[in-house]
């Protein structure tokens, strides 16, 4: 089987197991949205500043993905079906379906969460094409890092705490970056072009790591 | 043997030394004296980090279990390191800025190789399996130390610092006195060799232990 048709069919597999109980999905969902409405809430009438919201936007998109993200190999194990898997198809091409995975995943997240923050905390917002210049590759690089890293926690004891506890670490540079850049964007002060290098840069980096390593987590 | 007394004799020289013979910088006044102690741990910190990713990348080729226990070890080591520049650090930063704390890139990066040396050795402590374990932790020491140059490069550019750079910045605020280089530089080769010393005794107990492990 070529390689792309097997990415496709790990990624379509992923697709459907996680549409017959939508348990990813709903999970960080649920508590995306619970984050922006309990914190709209308290703040209740009193604006906050773009600084702020922009953190804040990060934080719930990080904390979403931490709840989420983590499933793809989690499910592998308690479903046992992990050792199948790795007899029916190539590490590279379970990481790259898991990864793509997990991009559709967060993206559609996004999709229901940052119209959602725009219509609770009414940031204005400079320059729309590079607020989803920044969205689009800080997801990249959220998903490439925390796909590798959710395939080393599904194999240790502890999974949940574990996920967020080894990514924070690693994603920290990604979360600078990526705050400073919608900051800018939310202020209207400068550009976000250094800071979309700067992801760009980090994903392409995270992302090669993943392919070169993943093989070593993947195969006894 | 000789050469541990050499060490305590040069370090116990380096301690008098920072006291005595190096003359105060402008500006940082007593406080002149942490560049001696603090920024060696911190070097020593970042050391036994890249030591520990060159065994990480040996074990995934070699799957000997010696370079998975040297990453281990140096991973230990670099976690005392990093406690005490950090300590040693928030000391300053309050004599000198007011606060223990003040996300200074430099505070941001030390704290993130902090998280980074706990989550490692976290990790090691959760999965079972000695193969798994040291073949889990190799790829997340090496996945670690990629992002490392983001940090380091990077968030300085992003944020503003306060941090005295009398070595590393070119247009460098703080004139390094001779004197002051020559205690500064003994402390560096000091730091270095005792890392190396704890790094060897460990290494020797680790061996040991799995001799005896292995003996019937």
């Amino acid at each position: 089987m070529p390689w792309v048709e097997g990415v496709l069919a790990v990624f379509l597999k992923d697709w459907r197991s996680e549409f017959r109980t939508r348990y990813a999905l709903n999970a960080a969902l649920l508590f995306a949205v619970t984050t922006l409405v309990v914190v709209s809430f308290a703040i209740g009438a009193f604006g906050i500043s773009g600084d702020l919201l922009a953190a804040f936007l990060w934080v719930v998109i990080l904390f979403s993905s931490m709840a989420g993200l983590g499933q793809v190999f989690i499910k592998e194990v308690e479903s046992r079906t992990f050792t199948a898997l790795r007899l029916v198809a190539r590490p590279s091409e379970v990481w790259a379906g898991k990864f793509f995975f997990n991009l559709v995943l967060l993206l559609g997240l996004e999709v229901i969460i940052i119209p959602l923050f725009f219509i609770l905390l009414n940031p204005r917002v400079s320059d729309w094409g590079g607020f989803l210049a920044i969205l689009i590759l800080g997801s990249i690089g959220l998903a490439g890092a925390t796909t590798l890293i959710a395939a080393i926690i599904a194999q240790a004891k502890g999974k949940g705490a574990l996920l967020a506890g080894l990514s924070y670490p690693i994603l920290i540079p990604l979360l600078a970056a990526a705050t400073s850049g919608t900051r800018h964007l939310f202020r209207g002060d400068g550009s976000a072009g250094q800071e979309t290098q700067i992801l760009a840069a980090y994903a392409v980096v995270v992302i090669t790591a993943a392919f070169l390593l993943f093989e070593f987590v993947w195969s006894e | 043997m000789l050469w541990q007394l050499l060490l305590f004799v040069w370090m116990s020289l380096v301690i008098v030394a920072g006291f005595l013979y190096a003359p105060l910088a402008e500006k940082l006044y007593e406080m002149t004296r942490i560049i001696y102690f603090h920024i060696p741990a911190a070097w020593v910190a970042v050391l036994a980090f890249l030591v520990s990713t060159v065994f990480s990348i040996r074990y995934l080729a070699t799957r000997a279990w010696g370079d998975d226990a040297r990453a281990a070890i140096s991973a230990e080591l670099g976690l005392l390191f990093a406690v005490l520049a950090t300590a040693s650090g928030a000391i300053f930063a309050k004599a000198m800025w007011g606060a223990y704390w003040n996300w200074d890139p430099r505070e941001t990066s030390i704290f993130l190789l902090l998280l980074i040396y706990g989550a490692y050795l976290t990790l090691r402590s959760a999965v079972e399996g000695e193969d798994k374990r040291a073949r889990l932790a190799a790829v997340y020491n090496i996945l670690a130390f990629v992002t490392v140059p983001f940090l380091v490069f990077v968030v300085p550019r992003l944020y503003f610092s306060l941090h005295p750079d009398p070595l590393l910045n070119a247009q460098a605020r703080l004139e390094m006195h001779p004197r002051m280089l020559q205690v500064f530089l003994a402390s560096l080769a000091g730091f270095t060799m005792l890392y190396f010393w704890i790094f060897d005794l460990s290494w020797k107990v680790a061996r040991l232990k799995r001799k005896q492990e292995e003996a019937p």
